[in-house]
């Protein structure tokens, strides 16, 4: 990029001599490069704003050569006006760059916080152009359209627009964002901007007629506008408020605004003076009907829709569906499937299943005649070296999967629920519920459900205990099964 | 694009611009990845306005107007005679594309008539959306109507792709939705709300992605007897219950084919922008509901003049407001003030003194304003309590009428 030239005048005596005028000139359209660099020339030599003529050359280095030689150390500004500098720079207004340099100056010289001044002249008006530079921008990201081309690389997509000021530069990330993996050109009549799916350029003025006659999709495009429009709310003023028709010609679009507006008022006259049609086919039963009809209507309808269900966190083999009769007296609830669950695809078979199974046939329960299941229904785990470790369920993954428990439950229609830990507590109450002290018998209440309930820990909360506090754990588990047991006996009577 | 595809979309866009919204705003910023397509800017783009002034930011289209359900306003009821199309997910995914990649739109709004049952309907609205984003790489935004009567783990996983998932209340009474729309069921409708909402906290928390630019609905005004206070309560009360982002009202508007139970004649659009006002005075300006109610008269905004300027002339007494003391609680009282015009004052009055030419510069309301306000050099004296204020505030009309 070609610097601007800054011709100075020798640094000022002293005294009260009047500043010697100095001529700077920048290179067309948005020379931020050029202007930070004098600016901070100028800053550096104590060149007071009203000694400085700006002025805008295709050839610098018109007026001498001695400035190129003077970089002058970066200026420390606060945030708000470095913010505002690029923002007002591509500006089409000559004056610009004397009004940015007026700003810098006063803040450099004890204005400091003159950016939160907004009733500031100047602030005000510097404020008005970084405005106009954020519409023309936004405008630019709205209303420029693409038109497909093929060529020997194969898809190009070339749009011609006419901003007002100069911000080609600027509004090209924008496009490069969002179309990464198009190729495409921006002509301009003052530049042209390529990317080529890795590299953008910059280029000289685009030529119109480089546009592609037509494109496939415009028709469409244009259906699709006209369909959307409702006659019966035309409002034009705010349409040109919003969208000038200077942007019209370069828009396919907008080709159907006359018709549209002609035909506005017949279309809404005639709707609102047609006779209103008496409801001849109302057969709400039949909607009705289709909402009821939609619910699984056994367990197996429900678990043919959770086994084909993603997991929500990926990595599961498959979805461990609930075990056990339909019907069965007593329901246990876990957490969410392990390491061996998930590669058998059945609930309570890796370890602590099997401490489960254990400890139920130490209580008296059959486990056979008992239905087991989870509040989650796929195994999370992180990879460590060949071992998947589990990870405890979040609250958004247990509210995630908690309707199908939900069903389960109704369908088996168990005389009592055992959540086994505080996951299955959560999924089963929708609240935090601490084990210790809730341990015993609960009655679950959630939605429609009612159940009575009992809550103990999970059995892989005693895989977890140190060897000496084992034994006791699981004394008072297998306590607590025996309650369950009994407290099942009693309800199935 | 061939003949019978754009046939589809115009039955199927025209069958779908009843919907108010067509916000691309307040998704996570977000670029396209290596030789993937889209972005979102977080406030949305409007790529081009139709005649009606609204804005068109994405292809707002329903993947069919076929509908089991007979609510009285909608175009697309059971019983009417309009003509009937249905897209398939495929037709839906490319033209989506298609309209993308020329810079046409921000992203996709998709809704649909219930076809078979609303499970199945749901279905194919996630699996376009599924489409976009896993076998297009698809970055751009995608807005999901989701059906309220479909199971609740559909609406789990349409969550996951949407950027923003609403649910349209329609019908703000009980009362209301038994006759407009008796396949309806009020619980249901709040039942999925609050389920959206809590999943979208949730899913903040746990940084996962869940309909991550909020939720929305949409009431339609003026089809039923119901007052603007009992619309503004209803808003005040879903944005406090369900977490709503934002409560479109959507003036009824007479269809073609439209019901004998509905009224003749549509409301005034100026009663959809009052309602606007006074939705961001709740939102914005710290109003309660009674406050707006008490700026209403019987329950109805004044259609001349904005809410907060009626609010004002009630309450004449805590005026006017010094612009250089005054807390910024009232200044955003001030009619004519809006919140970062008085955000400015609030900075520029530590660093100067301001004069009313100060305060013009501030905001573009300042006839509006200058009635209530005290400035260096400005004291509105008597007029804040001159008989005829009001008269000297009303806006000229502008909104064009038909008839």
């Amino acid at each position: 990029m070609r610097l601007g030239t800054t011709t100075l005048p020798s640094p000022p005596a002293g005294g009260g001599d009047a500043p010697a005028p100095c001529a700077i000139t920048l290179r067309p359209g948005a020379d931020l490069d050029g202007f930070r660099s004098a600016a901070r020339s100028l800053v550096a030599q104590r060149v007071p704003p009203e000694a400085v003529t700006w002025s805008i050359t295709d050839s610098p280095g018109l007026f001498g050569s001695d400035a190129e030689a003077t970089q002058a150390a970066p200026l420390a500004l606060p945030k708000p006006v470095a913010a505002l500098i690029p923002q007002v720079i591509p500006h089409r207004d000559p004056e610009r760059y004397g009004l940015l340099y007026a700003l810098i100056w006063r803040v450099c010289h004890g204005e400091r916080h003159l950016m939160e001044v907004g009733s500031d002249p100047l602030v005000h008006r510097l404020h008005r152009m970084a405005k106009a530079i954020g519409r023309d921008l936004h405008k630019m990201h709205a209303f420029l359209r693409f038109r497909r081309a093929e060529n020997s690389g194969g898809e190009h997509f070339v749009a011609w627009f006419e901003p007002d000021h100069h911000i080609l530069e600027a509004a090209a990330p924008f496009f490069v964002n969002r179309f990464r993996g198009m190729r495409w050109s921006i002509l301009t009549p003052e530049g042209s901007a390529h990317w080529d799916t890795e590299t953008l350029t910059l280029g000289p003025p685009g030529d119109r007629g480089k546009l592609p006659e037509g494109d496939g999709f415009e028709a469409g495009w244009q259906t699709y506008y006209e369909s959307t429009f409702n006659p019966a709310r035309t409002n034009l003023k705010a349409m040109r408020a919003e969208m000038p028709k200077k942007y019209w010609h370069n828009m396919p679009e907008t080709a159907a605004i006359p018709a549209l507006v002609r035909a506005a008022a017949g279309r809404t006259e005639a709707m609102i003076e047609r006779e209103p049609i008496l409801p001849t086919r109302r057969e709400p039963a039949r909607a009705v009907a289709a909402m009821a009809d939609q619910d699984p209507k056994t367990l197996d309808a429900l678990n043919a829709i959770i086994r084909r269900t993603e997991p929500l966190v990926p990595g599961a083999t498959q979805a461990v569906l609930g075990e056990g009769p339909v019907g069965a007296t007593i329901a246990f609830v876990g957490e969410q499937p392990g390491d061996q669950e998930d590669r058998q695809g059945r609930p309570f078979v890796g370890p602590a299943g099997q401490l489960l199974s254990r400890a139920m046939a130490e209580a008296g329960i059959d486990r056979g005649a008992s239905y087991l299941t989870n509040a989650v229904k796929h195994f999370k785990f992180e990879e460590r070296g060949k071992r998947r470790i589990h990870q405890k369920p979040t609250a958004g993954e247990v509210s995630h999967y908690r309707w199908w428990l939900d069903r389960e439950l109704e369908f088996v229609a168990p005389k009592l629920v055992v959540a086994l830990g505080a996951t299955a507590v959560l999924a089963l109450t929708g609240k935090a519920v601490p084990i210790t002290r809730a341990r015993g018998p609960f009655r679950f209440e959630r939605h429609d459900n009612r159940f009575q309930g009992f809550i103990t820990v999970h059995p892989s909360y005693l895989l977890r205990l140190p060897d000496e506090a084992k034994a006791e754990a699981y004394a008072a588990f297998v306590d607590d099964l025996r309650r369950v047991e009994a407290l099942g006996q009693e309800l199935a009577a | 694009m061939d003949e019978t595809l754009a046939k589809k979309l115009r039955i199927l866009a025209d069958a779908a611009k009843y919907d108010a919204s067509c916000a691309s705003s307040a998704a996570p910023k977000r670029a396209a990845g290596k030789d993937g397509l889209g972005s979102t800017t977080g406030a949305g783009i409007c790529h081009a306005y139709t005649p009606d002034g609204r804005c068109v930011s994405l292809l707002k289209i329903l993947l069919t107007n076929w509908c089991l359900f007979d609510c009285a306003y909608c175009i697309n009821r059971r019983s009417s005679n309009v003509r009937r199309a249905k897209f398939s997910v495929e037709e839906v995914v490319n033209l989506t594309l298609n309209f993308y990649k020329r810079n046409y739109i921000e992203g996709l709004f998709l809704s649909s008539g219930i076809i078979k049952s609303p499970d199945h309907t749901m279905e194919l609205l996630t699996r376009v959306a599924k489409s976009l984003r896993r076998d297009h790489g698809f970055a751009g935004y995608i807005h999901l109507k989701s059906i309220p009567e479909a199971s609740p783990w559909l609406i789990e996983e349409a969550g996951l792709y949407a950027d923003r998932l609403s649910i349209n209340v329609e019908l703000p009474t009980e009362a209301s939705l038994q006759q407009l729309a008796p396949e309806k069921d009020g619980a249901a409708i709040q039942g999925a709300m609050a389920q959206i909402g809590e999943r979208i906290v949730q899913a903040k928390a746990e940084k996962r992605r869940f309909s991550p630019a909020g939720h929305s609905t949409q009431v339609i005004v003026g089809a039923d007897a119901t007052t603007d206070e009992a619309l503004i309560r209803k808003s005040a009360l879903l944005y406090g219950s369900v977490g709503l982002k934002r409560v479109y009202y959507s003036a009824f508007s007479p269809i073609p084919d439209g019901s004998a139970i509905l009224p003749p004649k549509p409301p005034p659009l100026q009663r959809e922008h009052r309602l606007y006002q006074a939705d961001w005075l709740l939102r914005y300006y710290e109003f309660t509901p009674d406050e707006v109610a008490d700026a209403s008269e019987g329950g109805m905004l004044a259609l001349d003049i904005d809410p907060k300027l009626a609010w004002a002339l009630k309450h004449r007494e805590k005026f006017p407001v010094d612009v250089n003391k005054a807390d910024r609680e009232w200044l955003l009282r001030v009619p004519g003030l809006g919140a970062r015009a008085v955000d400015k004052i609030v900075a520029a009055r530590r660093h100067a003194t301001l004069r009313l030419d100060d305060v013009a510069r501030l905001t573009s309301g300042l006839k509006r304003a200058r009635p209530f306000l005290v400035a260096a050099d400005h004291r509105p004296v008597g007029l804040t309590d001159r008989l005829d204020l009001r008269a000297r505030l009303v806006e000229p009309a502008t909104q064009l009428s038909l008839f």
